[in-house]
């Protein structure tokens, strides 16, 4: 049964193998180049597995120590993942002991793969996500390891490999506008960034964002909940 | 910096990670029914997310210095429209990566 999961998850996961080995080695090397030891990336790679917040982290070890700072700009940059959580309350639910991993290792890329695909048939809901979890950590430790060893020795012409994230974004945010049947909350979530861009700039437009799509969410629920006929 | 105060700092992101995925799940625990409205958010918001985390992608592009975007643009634009033909999720993701490679590496 796990075996099987392992398999129809494995394909899924590519791209984010991708994009996880790359930006790992890319953090990996960033880490070692700015005189850390190795097992500042490994450890982080485990225990943060988070990408924007560890090439963050990097700045603040080499700033002075700031304890409280960091944990409200980790909270902060964090924060999104308050919004997966809402999203997979359901499909996380009943997953028993997996369940406290499968929230544990719940970024970006793995909530969007198991927000958007659906196990196939006769194999189990349950470790399908596991494995996609499971995966994913696995190809950022290695790519965070890879990077530390190789430290600054190796520069290769990959310019340009993280779009690999972008594209897997623009290919699940296309598939979700073919599945629904009004475009409400794609719309508002599209509006709200883009203004929340403009307004307070790339580094801090996420929490304000967020807030945006919350209250026009609350706002237009009658007529979101009639689109979708529920 | 001490190392030891650099453990802290490490701790502290995770700390503040580990919070942020688990809150949701403390505060609607599966053995209260969940209320109405947070069920239709957990509804209503992927198709939000996906749409702030492509922009999130997306948000160095300088549209009025540099390459204008125009990488990304047509490298995106590939994506969709070889996905909308093929819907073949790999071919579209790695036509679209390799596209913007080659236009970074060749033109831009």
């Amino acid at each position: 049964m796990k075996m099987k999961a392992l398999k129809a998850a494995f394909p899924h996961t590519i791209p984010v193998m991708t994009g996880y080995l790359f930006l790992g080695m890319a953090y990996g090397i960033y880490m070692r180049v700015s005189g850390f030891p190795l097992w500042y990336p490994l450890l982080t790679s485990i225990i943060i597995f988070g990408g924007s917040l560890e090439f963050l982290l990097v700045t603040m070890l080499m700033a002075p120590f700031a304890p409280l700072e960091t944990f409200v700009m980790a909270v902060l940059l964090q924060a999104r993942h308050l919004f997966y959580g809402l999203a997979m309350l359901d499909k996380y639910k009943d997953q028993g002991k997996k369940k406290c991993y499968l929230i544990y290792a719940l970024t970006d890329e793995t909530f969007s793969l198991n927000c958007s695909i659906d196990a196939p048939e006769e194999t189990d809901k349950g470790w399908f996500m596991f494995f996609v979890s499971l995966l994913d950590h696995c190809y950022w430790i290695s790519g965070a390891t890879l990077g530390g060893l190789l430290g600054s020795l190796i520069t290769f012409d990959t310019d340009g490999i993280s779009f690999v994230m972008t594209a897997m974004f623009t290919v699940i945010f296309l598939e979700q506008l073919l599945k629904e049947k009004k475009h409400h909350s794609s719309f508002i979530g599209f509006i709200s960034s883009l203004i929340c861009l403009y307004a307070f700039g790339k580094g801090g437009f996420l929490v304000p964002a967020m807030l945006m799509i919350m209250i026009l969410l609350t706002v237009f629920r009658k007529a979101i909940e009639k689109g979708e006929g529920s | 910096m001490t190392v030891m105060q650099q453990l802290i700092t490490i701790f502290l992101c995770s700390a503040a990670t580990i919070l942020m995925r688990f809150l949701p799940f403390a505060v609607f625990s599966s053995d209260k029914k969940t209320p109405a409205y947070i069920r239709y958010l957990g509804k209503a918001l992927p198709g939000a997310v996906f749409a702030m985390l492509l922009i999130y992608c997306l948000k160095d592009v300088d549209l009025l210095h540099g390459s204008h975007g125009l990488p990304e643009a047509v490298s995106v634009a590939l994506t969709v429209s070889l996905h909308l033909w093929k819907r073949k999720t790999l071919l579209s993701i790695a036509a679209g990566t390799l596209c913007y490679m080659i236009l970074l590496h060749f033109i831009f």
